[in-house]
């Protein structure tokens, strides 16, 4: 074939494509990650969720991310940038988006917005969807009662909202079971992502005879830091927070909680493709799948171990509720009576410890 | 509140891992100064130390060869603001803040394929029953071996400025580029020299962050420090010995808001993790109170020189 066929059959293939493109234009769904997609925690579960819609829809889906968003303004300039880009659907995956989502949401009437881990809803275009993590925290909470040997367990917090009170308390109530004399100590990070800092708050707690740390931020800096201490003579336990963190396999991480947002994007997606998107607001926990526990290691007693899978299989089966009464709210008001069940309402806004936990929440 | 829980051995040595990164940094930047270079772009050479160590750590396996690359890379950023300032004469503070700028972009492209990814850690040195003796045994000799490289560097300095030949020869360049020049010293070579020592201090400091103390590489991950050594130089009115006790001092305050706050202090959070900022410009105004009588700044600190002058 001569040159100039081929160039001509190439200009002719570019111009008629825009015309085919409106039949078969894939569905663009778009993401907004708060830290690297190599985070080893959030973000990378997040990712792994937009790969299984990659793989569940194949051409009929086009998907595009932008990681390190910033919360606050800058959020809402990335998000714009991604509505004009021509997404159909967009995910925001971390709480502080919430404003920036709504504020472009309703400059966007078509496009479909997914916010993760909040509760504004201000536009019929906007749904919000999280996980009950504290689920998976109280399963943890269970383990480190069962581990701590000096009494104290460490809770590394990235910001005091609801979703990180909640998992304090679950997992603060699930030790005392075990241990009554447990001691909870909760320090703020103010970061999602900041390994600095993280680490720093590890050694922290550890220098302070803290031997079970809990974090509710995204990196693997705090195992690094009870590795270290643990060639160093100590013994440190930690849980993978998001993601499984297996690298620090079998100690000091000892289990994990794992994010699994597959089912909810391809479930998600597959509406957009359909056209049966509806706004809701999603909570899904260990029934759904959308929580789960990673391998929980023989260097937990095995006496430990039977009773956290003792408690997944509960929870699972709709049997158990993590915050089932009689609980006190921590000034010693009486919150759920015996039996009682909390309402996910209050779940949503918790903004106060249970009792036996000492310290304020910031605010 | 416990206070009970902190332990003042483990405090005074967590303090001086996290003092370590600012002390090599800013003991880099003094030695520059005193030879009358302003570089603002210690944060710049910090952190492409950082990805360059951690991506020879990585890929090598050795946290040794790391760290003499993160030298390297953070001599080659510093002779890069050489030559634009020494060679062709550009503004100093515009050249360091674009320095900054740089670095910080150029070791997130670098960085891409490394998030996430551990790399081999130093062990802390084992030094026999010394390591176990009480308090001292933690304290002084129970470090990784940057942090005695460090301390040994700050005496370095100390001795090669107030002792030897070279070091008057680096001082007089930088108190009078013209008399230095007058009496047949090379401003410019020395400068160069005293540049690219700093830039591998700053670079050793990076690495400092991504292969001891994190370890692990993130986005901008010097948050700031290399400002804060810079600090620091002033604080210490340009000597080695106070560069130690202010990144000491600085390095403190952060461990102790830490511990502060894990003890369940009844302070609050934000003023705790503002204090070692807040501290640092407490004692840069006290000390600018009292530079009147100027005696301690470099005289030629930031001035161009050229030879034809």
């Amino acid at each position: 074939m001569k040159l100039t066929t081929l160039l001509a059959g190439a200009m002719a293939l570019g111009l008629s494509t825009p015309v085919l493109a409106d039949a078969h234009d894939p569905v663009k769904v778009g993401f907004i990650y708060v830290g690297p997609i190599g985070d080893g925690g959030w973000t990378y579960q997040h990712d792994q969720g937009r790969l299984a819609v990659e793989a569940e829809y194949g051409d009929k889906v086009e998907t595009v991310f932008q990681e390190s968003v910033p919360e606050g303004a800058d959020a809402e300039r990335a998000i714009t940038q991604m509505a004009l880009g021509g997404a159909d659907i967009i995910f925001t995956t971390s709480f502080g988006y919430g404003e920036a989502t709504n504020a472009v949401a309703a400059k966007f009437p078509d496009v479909k917005f997914e916010h993760a881990t909040g509760f504004m809803r201000e536009y019929p275009n906007v749904s919000t969807y999280d996980a009950r993590f504290y689920e998976g925290r109280a399963v943890t909470g269970t383990l480190a009662g069962y581990l701590t040997e000096t009494n104290k367990i460490g809770y590394i917090g990235s910001f005091p909202i609801p979703e990180v009170i909640q998992g304090i308390n679950a997992s603060y109530l699930h030790a005392k079971k075990i241990n009554p004399d447990v001691e909870m100590v909760v320090t703020w990070a103010y970061t999602w992502f900041d390994p600095a800092k993280e680490a720093d708050a590890a050694r922290a707690m550890i220098d302070q005879g803290v031997d079970v740390i809990l974090q509710h931020t995204d990196s693997t800096a705090p195992q690094a830091a009870a590795q270290e201490a643990n060639e160093n003579g100590g013994r440190v336990f930690t849980f993978g927070q998001a993601s499984d963190m297996a690298q620090f396999k079998p100690s000091p991480r000892v289990a994990s909680i794992i994010d699994d947002w597959a089912p909810y994007y391809i479930e998600r997606v597959g509406a957009v493709i359909d056209g049966t998107w509806e706004q809701q607001a999603s909570w899904g926990g260990m029934p759904e799948g959308e929580v789960v526990i990673g391998e929980i290691t023989d260097a937990v007693p095995a006496e430990a171990k039977a009773a956290a899978e003792e408690m997944i299989a509960a929870i699972t089966a709709g049997e158990y509720h993590p915050f089932t009464g009689p609980i006190n709210k921590q000034d010693g008001t009486p919150w759920l009576a015996d039996g009682e069940v909390a309402d996910d309402g209050t779940l949503a806004g918790m903004d106060f410890y249970v009792e036996g936990i000492s310290g304020d929440i910031p605010n | 509140m416990d206070l009970s829980s902190i332990s003042p051995t483990l405090l005074i040595a967590s303090l001086m891992v996290a003092a370590t990164p600012i002390l090599l940094a800013a003991l880099g930047e003094m030695v520059v100064e005193k030879a009358g270079v302003l570089n603002l772009g210690v944060e710049g050479m910090m952190i492409m130390g950082a990805i360059s160590g951690f991506i020879a750590g990585v890929e090598t396996g050795s946290p040794w060869l790391g760290f003499f690359v993160a030298a390297i890379g953070g001599a080659a950023m510093a002779l890069l603001f050489g030559v634009l300032t020494q060679v062709l004469l550009s503004n100093q503070v515009a050249t360091g803040l674009a320095l900054t700028l740089f670095g910080l972009g150029l070791s997130s492209l670098f960085g891409q394929g490394y998030v996430g990814i551990k790399a081999n850690s130093l062990k802390r040195l084992d030094m026999g029953f010394l390591s176990d003796l009480p308090f001292f045994g933690r304290v002084v000799f129970g470090h990784d071996p940057i942090v005695y490289l460090s301390l040994l560097l700050v005496f370095a300095v100390w001795a090669f400025l107030k002792f030897t030949r070279a070091g008057l020869v680096l001082r007089a360049v930088g108190e009078s580029h013209d008399a230095a020049h007058a009496l047949g010293y090379h401003v410019r070579r020395v400068r160069m020299m005293a540049i690219a020592f700093g830039g591998a201090c700053a670079g050793l400091g990076g690495a400092y962050l991504s292969l001891v103390r994190v370890p692990q590489w993130t986005e901008g991950m010097t948050a700031g420090a290399g400002w804060i050594a810079l600090a620091i130089v002033v604080f210490a009115s340009w000597r080695a010995g106070r560069v130690l006790i202010g990144a000491y001092l600085f390095g403190g305050i952060v461990v102790l808001q830490l511990n502060l706050q894990t003890a369940g202090a009844k302070v609050p959070v934000e003023l705790l993790s503002a204090a070692p900022y807040l501290v640092t410009i407490i004692v840069l105004v006290l000390i600018s109170g009292r530079a009147g009588r100027g005696g301690d700044t470099p005289a030629d600190l930031g001035k161009p020189f050229h030879a034809s002058t």
